[in-house]
């Protein structure tokens, strides 16, 4: 232990005082928390998601052709898709715009706004889709009939499906924008609005490049939350076969109807999806650290 | 520059005292009523729903839809296993964030990866491949316990497996490791040094990973509908208990007990408000 003390103090100063590397003390104990670690993850996370690609590919490339050309789940799969992306594209103005107003104004409400805005992470996604029933049910709803008379059918139909993904994902964006904004501070932004910039041109030449790796975490969590959303959408949806079936209600069907190859094949590409965010997240996060 | 610190310090408080000021701008005013009436019409007025559709039919309807048998078994089975998820997270998360943090070894940026798939897999997904592994005739490892309550426990396991090792993960990151060397060479020992040194400022963390942990497992759906085998008494969850009751048309039922989860999960927000202020307050 001495020995790895002395070390340290010999080392050449670290350029970065803050971001210095952890001094490892390697002791037994080091080692086995690194197995304990390995070892969990191993038997929880990685080889029951590895078994999804084996059982995909036990007979080549075949499942997935057939998916492929089953129009069903390919309806299904543009479905999910085009819901993602709708979710995204609300939640990253909604996100932006929220995270904004929580870190640059004060307002009465705020702290009590700042804790609600949380609530979707942790209500399950059947209370989202039963609470999105009981509003906007066509028939019994609060305001569902009213909308049904404009025209707008909410429930069973694809504007439900794109707001119970909506509302699992809301708190995500603003999670990864919040502290960005609060960490950059106003001063740029000030300096700006004192040299005569409006407001857009500052949030577009100042702000906006600043939170663009917090926008684009964001929309990748967003996105591969969206993709992924199934209790919700299941209520809401009524899992018509071909008009509201999405992806992840493909993979429940075809498993209880024994066709495990389809649904082995469903879901792999819905975890080829999910994982590939996270790749990629893991891999452009720390370069913006620096 | 003291007298400086102490005038920047009052006027601050004293506003909040006497209640919270605007610095709303006409246009940010705008922006946060729109995006008040989308928050509103997304989540605060669908949730109120529930709450109304549940308290409706009296109280005295609202007690029998929650005290039902088959309702208690399936709260009592989702509360208790998350709670004891929540407390092999609570051991294995700061666990995993120290091996993270404080080790370097080949392969150690794939387990930072496994740590966020179960955030980011669909939870049917999920459902499969731990029934592929844990639930399978012919699973590789030999083990089948699909259909009981430990599969339970595993599906909550899963899903929650992120919560409290990134809520501590950056703690640990921006720890002095200083003053743990001061300790060890005032001769604490390497158990001592982590309790009294390490432990106490990580525990705001982990309770609020913990508390999410909990809040993720009460509500978990998804995972279990192909591993569990919903079987009432057994291994049916609350969230498959309100399904159910959905699906039978029993609204009045189903907001009942959505309205239990609902108050679990501001339960957990309050509490999780509480602790971000008692960390920022401490400094």
């Amino acid at each position: 232990m001495a020995d790895t003390l002395v070390h340290d103090v010999a080392a050449p100063p670290p350029v970065e005082a803050s971001r210095r590397p952890p001094r490892v003390r390697r002791t037994p104990t080091t080692y086995v928390l690194r197995l304990v670690a390995t070892a969990y993850l191993f038997f929880l996370v990685a080889w029951p998601v590895s078994l999804v690609a084996t059982n995909t590919f036990e007979d080549g490339l075949g499942s997935i052709r057939a998916l492929l050309e089953d129009p069903d789940i390919v309806v299904a799969l543009q479905l999910s898709v085009y819901v993602a992306f709708f979710s995204v594209v609300i939640n990253t103005l909604f996100g932006v715009g929220m995270s904004l107003l929580l870190v640059r104004y004060e307002f009465p409400g705020k702290r009590l706004l700042n804790a609600l805005l949380d609530l979707p992470l942790s209500v399950s996604p059947i209370v989202v889709g039963l609470a999105l029933v009981l509003a906007y049910g066509g028939r019994n709803g609060w305001l569902g009939p009213t909308l049904a008379g404009w025209g707008l059918d909410i429930i069973f139909s694809t504007p439900g499906i794109i707001m119970a993904t909506t509302f699992v994902a809301l708190p995500l964006m603003i999670r990864e924008i919040v502290p960005v904004l609060e960490e950059v501070g106003i001063e740029q932004e000030q300096a700006a609005q004192s040299l005569g910039a409006s407001g857009l041109q500052c949030f577009r030449r100042i702000t906006l490049p600043s939170i663009k790796w917090g926008i684009v975490y964001g929309v990748v969590l967003t996105l591969a939350r969206s993709l992924g959303e199934f209790g919700a959408v299941k209520v809401v949806s009524g899992n018509v076969l071909g008009q509201t079936r999405t992806a992840t209600l493909v993979v429940e069907e075809k498993y209880l109807n024994f066709d495990q190859q389809a649904a082995y094949a469903t879901a792999f590409l819905l975890a080829m999806v999910s994982v590939a965010c996270i790749v990629i997240v893991a891999i452009i996060r720390p370069k913006n650290h620096g | 520059m003291t007298s400086i610190e102490i005038s920047r310090v009052r006027p601050a408080r004293t506003p909040r005292r006497s209640g919270p000021r605007s610095t709303l701008t006409r246009s940010s005013g705008i922006g946060l009523g729109i995006a008040m009436i989308w928050f509103s019409a997304l989540v605060l007025i669908p949730l109120a729903c529930v709450v109304v559709t549940a308290i409706d039919g009296g109280w005295e309807a609202f007690w029998s839809a929650i005290t039902n048998g088959q309702t208690i078994a399936a709260i009592k089975l989702t509360v208790f296993t998350a709670l004891g998820v929540t407390a092999v997270n609570v051991v294995m998360g700061p666990l995993i964030a120290w091996v993270l943090v404080r080790d370097r070894f080949w392969g150690k940026s794939v387990l930072e990866v496994l740590i966020d798939i179960p955030f980011a897999l669909p939870t049917i997904v999920a459902g499969l491949v731990l029934l592929s592994l844990y639930g399978n005739a012919d699973s590789p490892l030999g083990v089948d316990i699909a259909n009981s309550r430990p599969a339970v426990f595993l599906a909550f396991l899963f899903v929650t497996l992120p919560f409290v090792v990134r809520m501590v993960q950056p703690v640990l990151e921006e720890l002095d490791q200083d003053v743990e060397e001061a300790a060890a060479s005032l001769g604490a020992s390497r158990f001592t040094t982590f309790r009294r040194v390490v432990l106490p400022s990580l525990a705001p963390a982990i309770a609020a990973g913990a508390a999410l942990s909990f809040a993720r497992g009460v509500s978990e759906y998804g995972s279990l509908v192909l591993l569990s085998g919903n079987l009432p008494f057994q291994t049916e969850v609350t969230s498959v208990r309100i399904l159910s009751s959905i699906e039978n048309d029993n609204v009045a039922a189903a907001a009942a007990v959505a309205t239990v989860l609902l108050m679990i999960s501001l339960a957990v927000i309050v509490l999780l408000d509480v602790i971000q202020r008692r960390v920022a307050a401490r400094g």
